[in-house]
């Protein structure tokens, strides 16, 4: 009897445990590659209601007649939208203030003044013209990611005026230069002020800093069998994990979805997929460097990190779980004027020059009516070195 | 006898203590005379507890593991403020990191790997010290000295992970981090570093002898629990003088798979079993970013690792056409 009870204690204790890792069996798995080696896709069909109700589009307003006078005839100021009919125009605002305006203040108002529409004074009318600029620039240049399925303002901010899965730098927990019990950026379980641990590891909790803004390299596998010069440390390999199981839970997917696990590195056993996800990275790197950090001085304080970073980007903030935005389904097919071709992309040396000089990010009444027009830069691999922002960030890295 | 029958220890036999064999006096430290006995440590092993002999070997490796317990420990809390409800909550993320590599082989600043050298060292210090206790004790009992050398093979992988290969490698970074999540996240990254461990040989002996020491454990133990009713348990009586016991046990392995250890080479068995995996997995270790880089390609090029039909269109890397792109 003593012992039945005993035995019943630790069955109870064994399940407690159990519990606690979070998701219960049965998992469902779908193969995706040749039989035998392993690849698959889990799906936890418990969570599914969960991931689709966030997923959900966001409203279309009806399509807008392309006719017409253009609205930078009509209306002041109009920088971005300049090629688009007052209707066109009408559309794209009514949709903003329904996709990003916050639910007390769903009105023109949240960015205008209400008295002269034109005026640049309130901070959200200035991050919106931002905001436009990039949606049309990653609809029309980051087709690599983004395919044909493009992005609106919806696809992150779901109806907030601040997306739900953003990033601030981690203000660190105070003993960065402690004598004693230093973190390296690791080996924490707390989650909060935009850090997260990575899927509940000790894994380093702040990759976003060096791949996401910094272009530190992700690659830690030598490209032969024996050393010829890799000097890549494990704990480099630790943070490069750190970023793949982000990704991994940002789109609610595992690893063998891009990757074949027995050789990480090699393109040709890895899936179509794992080229999206490149042009993802460097997407979002690109996007936080010439857009978020670039309204650095535009934000108000309360809209800033603990360190007066702006919110940033990652995986997760578009992709909310899912392998592809609301499951693949387009948004931004039905808003062609997010489309715009006509908007030259913003140079991002023009655009860091931008944060560092109050004149420039003061909105002159006299700016040219399309953004400043830049000479274009050859197309080489220059262009990805100048989107990928600064590397002081490898102090960190090495911690 | 009939109590042997059960899968719990059953039996409990109280007596007069026994004080051992009479010992060599040398030595600072003697055994002590006094012992006692537990009811609950009997449900598990022998109820008597004592007499004890540290001696010095002892007594400084016990030093030396509280000394290196210490500092892993004070880090941990340091880590969170020294609050000690988040070092309970947050204990298995919590760890004390090896050096950043831009430090190499130098000493480091104490907040930056240095304290990790520190508990290395006299954590080393206490295993080998330990070492030494096991070896002298084992001769001072007129024992053969199998014990240690079983030990040895254990410390060698722990060497070949914290010094050895950090020393080949030329940064202590390579090093594991004291931590229970932390080195887990280590071993990982380690085999996500150097293309993937599976593909390590020696890895695959190391397993091969981990679970083969899983596996004889449990047919020995089974198989001596299965004839204690004739008296089984006595193994080396039963080796010199083969008894009904031994016959069946040696019988049924027949039956089962046409051969038998006898009562002697079972444990010779189970002592090399043990012995090469540690062994077998410290050469692995060793060799891994010192003589091989990439496991997978070595696999490949040694004809270890298959290749499968792919059934995803091709693909190449487009780092390597970034420039049209983007």
């Amino acid at each position: 009897m003593k012992n039945q009870i005993l035995l019943i204690a630790a069955l109870a204790a064994t399940l407690g445990l159990l519990a606690a890792c979070g998701e219960r069996p049965p998992i469902e798995t779908q193969q995706i590659g040749y039989r035998g080696t392993g690849m698959e896709q889990n799906v936890n069909p418990r969570r599914r209601e969960q991931i689709k109700a966030v997923n959900q589009l966001g409203g279309i307003q009806p399509p807008a007649d392309a006719s017409g006078p253009l609205a930078k005839d009509i209306y002041q100021n109009v920088q971005v939208l300049s090629d688009l009919s007052v209707g066109e125009f009408t559309r794209v605002m009514l949709s903003m203030t329904e996709w990003v305006a916050p639910e007390d203040q769903k009105n023109c108002t949240y960015c205008h003044n209400g008295e002269n529409y034109a005026d640049e004074s309130k901070y959200q009318y200035k991050v919106a013209r931002s905001m436009l600029k990039m949606t049309r620039d990653i609809n029309t240049n980051w087709k690599s990611h983004v395919k044909e399925t493009g992005v609106t303002c919806h696809t992150c901010h779901r109806g907030g005026p601040v997306p739900q899965y953003v990033w601030y730098a981690y203000p660190g927990s105070g003993r960065e230069n402690a004598f004693v019990g230093t973190r390296a950026g690791q080996n924490s379980a707390v989650t909060g002020l935009g850090i997260t641990t990575i899927g509940h590891s000790s894994l380093p909790y702040d990759p976003y800093s060096p791949f996401l803004l910094g272009d530190l390299d992700i690659r830690v596998n030598g490209p032969t069998a024996l050393p010829t010069g890799n000097r890549k440390s494990i704990k480099q390999a630790e943070w490069t994990y750190s970023l793949m199981v982000h990704m991994s839970n940002s789109l609610g997917v595992n690893c063998t979805y891009c990757h074949n696990s027995r050789a990480w590195a090699e393109w040709e056993q890895s899936t179509p997929q794992r080229t999206v996800a490149w042009h993802g990275i460097r997407m979002a790197r690109g996007l936080n460097n010439q857009y978020l950090v670039p309204l650095t001085e535009v934000f108000p304080a309360n809209r800033k990190g603990p360190l007066g970073d702006v919110a940033k980007i990652n995986c997760q903030t578009c992709h909310q779980g899912v392998y592809k935005p609301y499951f693949g389904e387009s948004m931004a097919k039905a808003y062609p004027e997010l489309q715009g071709v006509k908007s030259p992309a913003v140079d991002p040396a023009a655009a860091e020059g931008a944060v560092s000089t109050e004149a420039a990010t003061a909105p002159s009444t006299a700016a040219p009516v399309t953004a400043p027009a830049v000479e274009a830069k050859p197309k080489d691999q220059s262009k990805m070195a100048q989107r990928s922002g600064p590397t002081t960030i490898a102090a960190v890295f090495d911690r | 006898m009939a109590e042997y029958q059960n899968l719990f220890t059953r039996v409990q036999v109280t007596a007069p203590h026994y004080p051992g064999i009479p010992h060599d006096p040398r030595g600072v430290w003697v055994r002590g005379v006094k012992a006692s006995a537990n009811y609950w440590l009997g449900k598990i092993g022998d109820a008597q507890i004592g007499p004890f002999y540290l001696g010095s070997t002892g007594v400084a490796s016990i030093l030396c593991f509280i000394i290196a317990f210490e500092i892993v420990g004070l880090n941990m809390l340091a880590s969170v403020n020294w609050n000690p409800l988040e070092f309970i909550r947050q204990l298995f993320w919590l760890a004390l990191e090896p050096p950043a590599p831009q430090y190499g082989l130098r000493i480091p600043p104490l907040s930056d790997g240095g304290w990790h050298l520190m508990a290395g060292f006299f954590l080393t210090m206490s295993v080998l010290l330990w070492w030494v206790r096991t070896y002298n004790l084992a001769r001072k009992l007129k024992m053969g000295t199998h014990t240690a050398w079983a030990f040895a093979s254990a410390i060698f992988l722990f060497l070949v992970l914290g010094f050895i290969r950090p020393v080949l490698m030329g940064s202590w970074s390579e090093g594991v981090p004291f931590g229970i999540f932390a080195h887990l996240d280590w071993t990982a990254a380690f085999s996500l570093r150097y293309g993937n461990l599976l593909y390590n040989p020696f890895h695959a002996l190391s397993i091969v002898f981990l679970y083969g020491s899983v596996l004889l454990f449990a047919m020995h133990a089974g198989t001596i629990m299965a004839v204690s009713r004739f008296g089984g348990e006595r193994e080396v009586e039963q080796s010199l003088d083969r008894g009904t016991a031994s016959e069946r046990a040696a019988l049924f392995w027949r039956w089962t798979m046409g051969f038998n250890a006898t009562m002697e080479s079972v444990h010779r068995w189970a002592w090399w079993f043990a012995v090469l995996c540690t062994l077998t997995g410290g050469i692995g270790i060793l060799l891994t970013g010192t003589v091989v880089d990439n496991w997978y390609l070595w696999a490949v090029k040694h004809g270890v690792a298959p290749a499968y039909p792919t059934t995803f269109e091709p693909m190449t890397d487009p780092a390597l056409t970034s420039g049209a792109a983007q």
